[in-house]
């Protein structure tokens, strides 16, 4: 099969889970789930190229006027903790806690925890 | 505008079911918790596939979070697990809900068991399938709230079984896009957790409040 037939019945799929044409996810998604997954595949992709798949996203999310999806901005700063970068990582949870304050009281517990790690 | 959305989602109810008409779901427990976010501990995995816990729990936030919850970063919770000496699904699934209310503050608690995971040699094919099982439970006082399950299976083109459309461009999908073993198990992951945790679904989910679609379902 041709790569655009393939593109469509991705198309028709995704549309199919939004429910209705066109695109009414609440959230952008992108590559936010695959990028989990290669979280836990750790020899395929490194820390670093998976901050900047999720950087992109958050680029993005901004242009089509989406809000990321919850836990992505959380996902990040475990990356930045794994990467040694404390302060990104606090910034991660803040933002996490701000977009979603369903999060705060895990957020903070987070923040409290790598407070010893700023550099 | 509405109708439409209605209309699409009864076709959809209609197609994912067969047409089988469901019997009524009580939700009285889930609407009196009415639960904003969810804890998704890692699924207790009993199919020979090691990948198989992971593969399902990297792919629960996209309906879970469209339903209209905060879904709790999974891999980031099963960290803080590891680095409280809980290793493997099973140490955490045993987690007391009055601990994990502590460290999460989470609504819900959402238990998942992978049953299937794997591919099947048939004749002259192959069966990828997964199937998981899950549990909504208060976190506040440890009441059921919702419970069902799932699967979905790569030969649902050939045997349209109760697949509908979905299942057959699930199916082209995964035929067209998976090149190796691994990555067909995880594609059908991904839709089994889009039946299983899908709001809209008959005897599925309710929508969280994130969701346009809140409190506005005819039950």
């Amino acid at each position: 099969m041709l790569p655009e037939k393939k593109n469509i019945f991705l198309l028709i799929f995704i549309m199919l889970l939004g429910g209705c044409a066109g695109n009414k996810n609440i959230y952008y998604w992108e590559n936010y789930q695959s990028n989990i997954y290669q979280y836990y595949q750790k020899e395929k992709t490194s820390p670093e190229e998976q901050i900047a798949s999720l950087k992109e996203s958050v680029e993005k999310s901004r242009a089509q006027d989406k809000s990321v999806p919850p836990g992505l901005h959380a996902q990040m700063g475990l990356l930045y903790v794994n990467t040694g970068n404390g302060v990104e990582a606090l910034r991660e949870f803040e933002t996490e806690k701000e977009l979603f304050p369903e999060s705060a009281q895990f957020m903070d517990y987070l923040l409290s925890k790598n407070k010893g790690n700023k550099k | 505008m509405n109708r439409i959305v209605g209309l699409i989602g009864l076709w959809l109810a209609l197609t994912l079911t067969g047409c089988a008409k469901p019997q009524p779901y009580d939700y009285t427990a889930f609407r009196q918790s009415n639960p904003k976010s969810i804890l998704v501990l890692p699924p207790i995995n009993e199919s020979v596939d090691i990948n198989a816990s992971h593969s399902l729990l990297s792919q629960v936030a996209f309906p879970l979070a469209e339903s209209g919850y905060y879904v709790f970063p999974v891999a980031v919770v099963e960290e803080t697990f590891l680095q409280n000496g809980m290793t493997t699904p099973q140490d955490i699934n045993s987690v007391s809900i009055d601990k994990l209310y502590k460290i999460f503050s989470a609504d819900a608690v959402l238990y998942l068991t992978i049953k299937e995971y794997g591919t099947k040699y048939l004749v002259i094919t192959s069966d990828t399938r997964v199937t998981a099982d899950a549990k909504l439970v208060d976190l506040k006082n440890g009441q059921l709230l919702w419970s069902g399950s799932a699967t979905a299976s790569s030969s649902e083109q050939q045997s349209n079984s109760g697949g509908g459309v979905i299942g057959l461009l699930a199916a082209a999908i995964v035929d067209q896009i998976a090149n190796t073993i691994m990555e067909r198990g995880h594609n059908i992951a991904g839709i089994t957790s889009v039946r299983l945790l899908s709001a809209s679904t008959p005897r599925g989910m309710l929508h969280g409040p994130r969701s346009p679609l809140y409190g506005k379902e005819h039950l």
